[in-house]
């Protein structure tokens, strides 16, 4: 399959729902939506599924695609892999057992944490990080948000977004094959489910961008989830011992979890996508030094703060800490029959640019100057673009007119009234004295 | 049809730290839509922004012109700083005239002028003592 064809975006637009406001355009970090025909239009090749406009969006218009408990019916043995985060979203849960009980209740076979899977990549990026063969500082690629902003908007830092596989993929390659071990099923007959905080890891499951395929089958949102948990979490009796997490593979959960697990001092721990696009335009103009490792995560508070988790992200972290608490600090182990590293390349993948000839290219840069100069300069976003620049912009790549933009229109139509007065005005030479 | 130029002009405030690097950050953003390969863009975007910390921290600011032509770009950064008394010596890596209340922000680390030399294709200074410099360089685009 070609890349075009494999494209998949779980941020997506419930047309009915969207009322044509023009929140998300404002808060989209890659500019990546406009507003036509009184909808938002959400440009595939910009989106990198972070999840900002879910979030935005009060009239809840933006939807993340995730799949439903009925292909839980198509395997012998189900494996549910909780998320860190999912752990933090239940304010009846005083242990992690009685969370991981009650997903074993709604049909799992098993269930999985991927805090372990952090727990083996913690141990890979220490190795990373001291081995010296990579440029510094290591950019985690935990966050598929990130990697993808990475991919799109910042080539000369693609070499150093560490080429590991994710804390997910590492738990559900592990639960499978402990699956298969256990009993003797076969991998079709595994059905690994990824219960998920954000769509950012729903297309990295459905659309790896530096994996041949995932490991993991399907992607349940925590939100799903929660819904059918919520009412009978307190009414468990037997809590099974399930939990084998320790406390820093679940405090990945919370954003500098994953830095503070590495147990180095010089790294900087981002979070919330306008930062992290902050962070990394320094980082790209060079003017952060001294740093071996920079975390950066797309949510605001970190995995706690994805667009599909219930629990606000501040009382989850504080939740998560607490629990975490008590745990011992465990070890990943490092297996050599595990391939924990990427096995595609990313590509760079810019948006386009304004012509494929540089000539007119730049002719259309010029009049694109031109065009802005002639903007009012408020971005107000009624003309459906984010700002007055990315109207420029669509004009000359042809996708926008000048009288989009409201003033413009109102400049028009003053000019245009002003001549029907003055048409208005001139009587023919037989009515005239 | 003569050959497109394209020509941006910027002011830089020699007041505010915080604004240096706005107008290699917005230069940035043009080469990318215009489709300009990531290593010219990125020897374009640190030459200039040495230039620009250099034009706050010692000259009070100044204004920068750049002009892009399908095989070339071309930074005009001008300032009516103090001029550079020696510029054999200020091209010497890790020389510097920073002040220690500069380098304490993390600058003037004396690497300005011997970056500004390594990222273009062609660098002039025109400077004088208590009038000001002209720091013009150029990168080329191959196609």
């Amino acid at each position: 399959m070609g890349e075009i064809e494999r494209r998949f975006h779980s941020v997506t637009l419930d047309k009915p729902m969207c009322k044509g406001c023009t929140t998300c355009i404002r808060y989209c970090p890659t500019q990546a939506i406009r507003v036509q025909q009184g909808k938002a239009k959400i440009i595939s090749e910009r989106c990198i599924d972070c999840g900002e406009c879910i979030r935005r969006c009060q009239y809840h218009a933006k939807k993340a695609i995730t799949d439903g408990f009925e292909v839980m019916d198509r395997y012998k043995y189900k494996i549910a892999l909780p998320a860190p985060a999912f752990c933090g979203q239940f304010s009846k849960a005083t242990d992690f057992d009685i969370v991981l009980t009650g997903l074993k209740m709604l049909g799992f076979d098993d269930v999985f944490e991927v805090a372990r899977g952090a727990e083996v990549i913690t141990e890979k990026m220490k190795e990373l990080i001291s081995s010296g063969k990579y440029e510094a500082p290591l950019i985690s690629s935990a966050c598929p948000a990130v990697v993808r902003l990475v991919a799109v908007k910042y080539h000369d830092l693609m070499s150093h977004v560490a080429p590991l596989t994710s804390p997910m993929e590492a738990a559900a390659e592990m639960a499978r094959r402990e699956a298969r071990e256990k009993t003797g099923l076969k991998d079709e007959d595994i059905g690994v489910f990824f219960i998920t905080p954000c769509p950012a890891k729903v297309t990295a499951i459905k659309w790896p961008i530096a994996l041949e395929k995932s490991n993991v089958d399907w992607a349940l949102s925590i939100k799903d989830v929660y819904m059918r948990l919520a009412h009978s979490i307190d009414k468990i009796t037997k809590v099974e011992h399930l939990s084998k997490s320790g406390r820093s593979g679940v405090r990945w959960a919370n954003h500098g979890g994953e830095a503070e697990a590495l147990g180095i001092e010089k790294y900087i721990a981002v979070d919330g996508i306008a930062n992290v696009i902050e962070v990394l335009d320094q980082l790209e103009d060079e003017k952060i030094k001294g740093v071996d490792f920079i975390e950066a995560l797309a949510c605001t508070g970190g995995c706690v703060g994805g667009s599909l988790t219930v629990e606000n992200n501040f009382v989850a972290n504080s939740r998560i800490r607490r629990i975490s608490q008590g745990l011992e600090d465990k070890k990943g182990e490092l297996r050599d029959d595990m391939d924990l590293y990427w096995n595609r390349k990313i590509e760079y993948q810019p948006f386009s640019p304004l012509d494929a000839d540089f000539g007119i290219a730049m002719q259309k840069a010029i009049r694109m100057n031109e065009i802005i100069e002639g903007l009012p300069q408020l971005d107000c976003g009624s003309c459906g673009a984010p700002t007055c620049r990315e109207l420029a912009e669509d004009i000359v790549r042809g996708k926008a007119n000048e009288t989009d933009c409201i003033f413009k229109l109102r400049e028009r139509v003053s000019l245009l009234a002003k001549e029907m007065a003055e048409l208005e005005s001139k009587l023919p030479p037989s009515m005239t004295e | 049809m003569s050959e497109p130029l394209m020509k941006l002009h910027y002011n830089v405030d020699g007041t505010d730290f915080t604004v240096a690097g706005e107008a290699s950050g917005a230069v940035k953003k043009v080469l990318k839509q215009l489709g300009i390969s990531p290593d010219v863009i990125r020897k374009v975007a640190i030459a200039m922004y040495e230039c620009e910390i250099n034009m706050v921290i010692h000259a009070n600011g100044g204004v920068i012109d750049v002009e892009i032509s399908p095989d070339k770009i071309r930074m005009i950064h001008k300032d009516v700083g103090p001029g550079i008394p020696d510029i054999d010596k200020a091209m010497t890596e890790g020389f510097s005239t920073a002040s220690q209340q500069v380098r304490e922000l993390g600058f003037g680390a004396g690497m300005g002028l011997p970056n500004m030399k390594k990222y273009t294709d062609e660098m002039r200074i025109d400077t004088e003592l208590g009038v000001g410099t002209t720091v013009d360089m150029t990168v080329y685009i191959k196609q």
